[in-house]
């Protein structure tokens, strides 16, 4: 459904996208997790044609997103992250004009919008004007402009952003509903939102992708990378910056026990027995050693930090 | 094979533009100028003015002619047109609704026109208020309707100008009190142009100083002079600065 192939953005000498490759399936609901300003928003600018690349190419079901500009945009409905929705106008006067702008007849758009405002919730607001209406309810008006034309694709920045936790909730439903019968792609810095919603999962910060896969396939692929809670006994404050200096270790956090600490080691190097030996020389007593499987949001972290320290 | 259809396709897309888009933008502009107090003020404002200069200017020449009085109102117009203007697209663009329009499968030739319609027919619709002067001269003295006919003819192209001129403006910024100013900037400056053409009247560019000032085009149509040049003045200046519009707001993608 898309394919993205060595995309790159530069705002001036910031470069917001670094040769970026990924493709989505027809069906997928594919979440882009990263921190603020990793480049999701350019992403989804760039596939749903607000932005230009400054190198590479993404189509939409087959079409240039530069080349063949409108047959792609023909194909997706989008939420930005600003919820585009204007005050003046009532929630049914909104949704004709954007129909209108997706080439829906007025008949078409008749046809079509009770069954969306029932299906987005906002059928009882219809005739209020969005400006007098709340977040979570203009969010569900965005979302059902999105949905309005029946596209192929979803684009949904930040979906949940600025709701409050019940609203979360009923957009996160809507949307997995929604991802039975449309290819869906979300972008979120918050990590349960994606490992709830998606099925797959690309991490991408500072303008790269840094991980791809499955929930279970990214916690897979840094086995041999565990975080190792170690907890010695009479090592005095010297511990933490010794564990440190084991080649190979890339934090160090203090556990919750006295004397613990969680050491994360780089990818495929097991540290266990390193600090066996560092225990015997400064000949302090280890209470506990064991590995400590990482959850998605261990995975999120070790991802977006590694490339900190890689630049 | 499907290139070649996606090509014919893409010709047909510029050659033409899907008006029922145009229509929906026009139809929506319109809703919002008429949601917000900004278009009744600038009406009142407009008239309050209008009215103003036709009774006092009546009063003292008591002439039955629409000459001084739209003369006059177009230096309102001046004011009143970058205010018209001012939030087409520097609106969309702080409320991030331009994020929707250019992302829908609209062409930017296509909102380009469907706002400037709106904003164009906001304009008649308030010039047709203004069409109780002529009425009050028909009724009360003998009027020349040849003058006058050119006069509303002159004064809609001009507006019709000045409007192109602001949405230009506001296709630049996303701060409407800048759209206002920049589009008030360069209309005073095609005004006043005229005014050095005094000074150097007969050498090249004294005559072409004189000719793209925006006002001296206005006064022959007043006097009940329709020119071919005039014409040509006005409608090249719409079209240039709707080409810039558009232009304008393509660029901003890169």
């Amino acid at each position: 459904m898309i394919k993205v192939n060595k995309l790159s953005r530069r705002f001036g000498t910031t470069i917001a996208l670094d040769e970026v490759s990924l493709g989505v399936e027809k069906g997928e609901i594919v979440g882009l997790l990263g921190p603020n300003g990793a480049g999701k928003t350019t992403m989804m600018r760039i596939i749903t044609g607000y932005l230009a690349p400054t190198s590479g190419t993404a189509t939409v079901a087959g079409f240039d997103v530069r080349e063949n500009s409108l047959e792609a945009r023909r194909r997706i409905g989008y939420l930005p992250e600003t919820v585009p929705v204007y005050s003046e106008l009532t929630v049914r006067e909104y949704l004709k004009f954007t129909g209108a702008l997706h080439d829906l007849s007025p008949a078409q758009i008749a046809e079509k919008i009770g069954a969306c405002m029932e299906r987005t919730g906002v059928a009882g607001v219809s005739h209020r004007l969005i400006g007098h209406l709340s977040k979570g309810y203009r969010q569900r008006v965005g979302l059902a402009q999105a949905l309005l034309h029946d596209p192929e694709l979803l684009i949904l920045d930040e979906p949940t952003v600025g709701l409050d936790p019940t609203q979360v909730v009923e957009i996160r439903g809507l949307i997995k509903e929604l991802s039975r019968s449309h290819t869906v792609i979300l972008s979120s810095h918050i990590l349960p939102e994606v490992s709830h919603i998606c099925s797959r999962v690309i991490i991408i910060d500072r303008g790269r992708i840094v991980g791809v896969g499955t929930q279970e396939e990214l916690e897979k692929s840094l086995k041999g990378a565990e975080i190792i809670a170690v907890q010695f006994k009479n090592a005095g404050p010297g511990a933490e910056e010794a564990l440190r200096g084991i080649p190979g270790v890339h934090g160090v956090r203090a556990g919750t026990e006295p004397e613990s600490f969680l050491v994360e080691s780089g990818l495929g190097i097991d540290i266990r027995e390193e600090i066996f030996n560092l225990a015997v020389a400064r000949r302090w007593p280890i209470l506990e050693m064991r590995v400590v499987s990482m959850g998605l949001e261990e995975v999120f972290h070790r991802l977006t930090r590694q490339e900190e320290a890689a630049s | 094979m499907s290139g070649l259809k996606d090509r014919y396709r893409a010709v047909a897309d510029i050659l033409a533009p899907s008006w029922n888009k145009v229509w929906a933008v026009c139809r929506k502009e319109l809703a919002v100028y008429f949601a917000s107090p900004v278009a009744y003020i600038v009406a009142a404002v407009f008239l309050l003015f209008s009215g103003y200069f036709f009774s006092i200017i009546l009063s003292i020449t008591r002439e039955a002619s629409l000459r001084l009085l739209f003369q006059n109102v177009a230096i309102v117009m001046l004011l009143v047109a970058p205010m018209l203007t001012m939030r087409l697209f520097a609106e969309e663009r702080k409320l991030g609704t331009f994020e929707l329009l250019v992302t829908s499968p609209l062409r930017i030739s296509e909102l380009v026109a469907g706002k400037f319609l709106g904003a164009v027919i906001l304009f008649l619709a308030i010039m047709a208020v203004t069409l109780e002067y002529p009425l009050i001269l028909v009724v009360y003295g003998e009027p020349d309707w040849g003058p006058m006919a050119a006069t509303y003819l002159g004064f809609i192209l001009m507006g019709t100008a000045f409007l192109a001129i602001g949405m230009f403006a506001s296709s630049l910024t996303d701060n409407q009190i800048v759209a206002v100013v920049a589009s008030f900037g360069i209309l005073l400056f095609l005004w006043i142009i005229g005014w050095a053409s005094d000074l150097i009247p007969s050498t090249a560019i004294g005559m072409f100083v004189r000719s793209i000032s925006i006002i001296d085009r206005f006064e022959s149509f007043s006097k009940g002079v329709i020119d071919t040049g005039d014409l040509a003045y006005y409608l090249s200046v719409i079209g240039t600065f709707i080409f810039l519009t558009i232009r304008s707001l393509d660029w901003r993608r890169w």
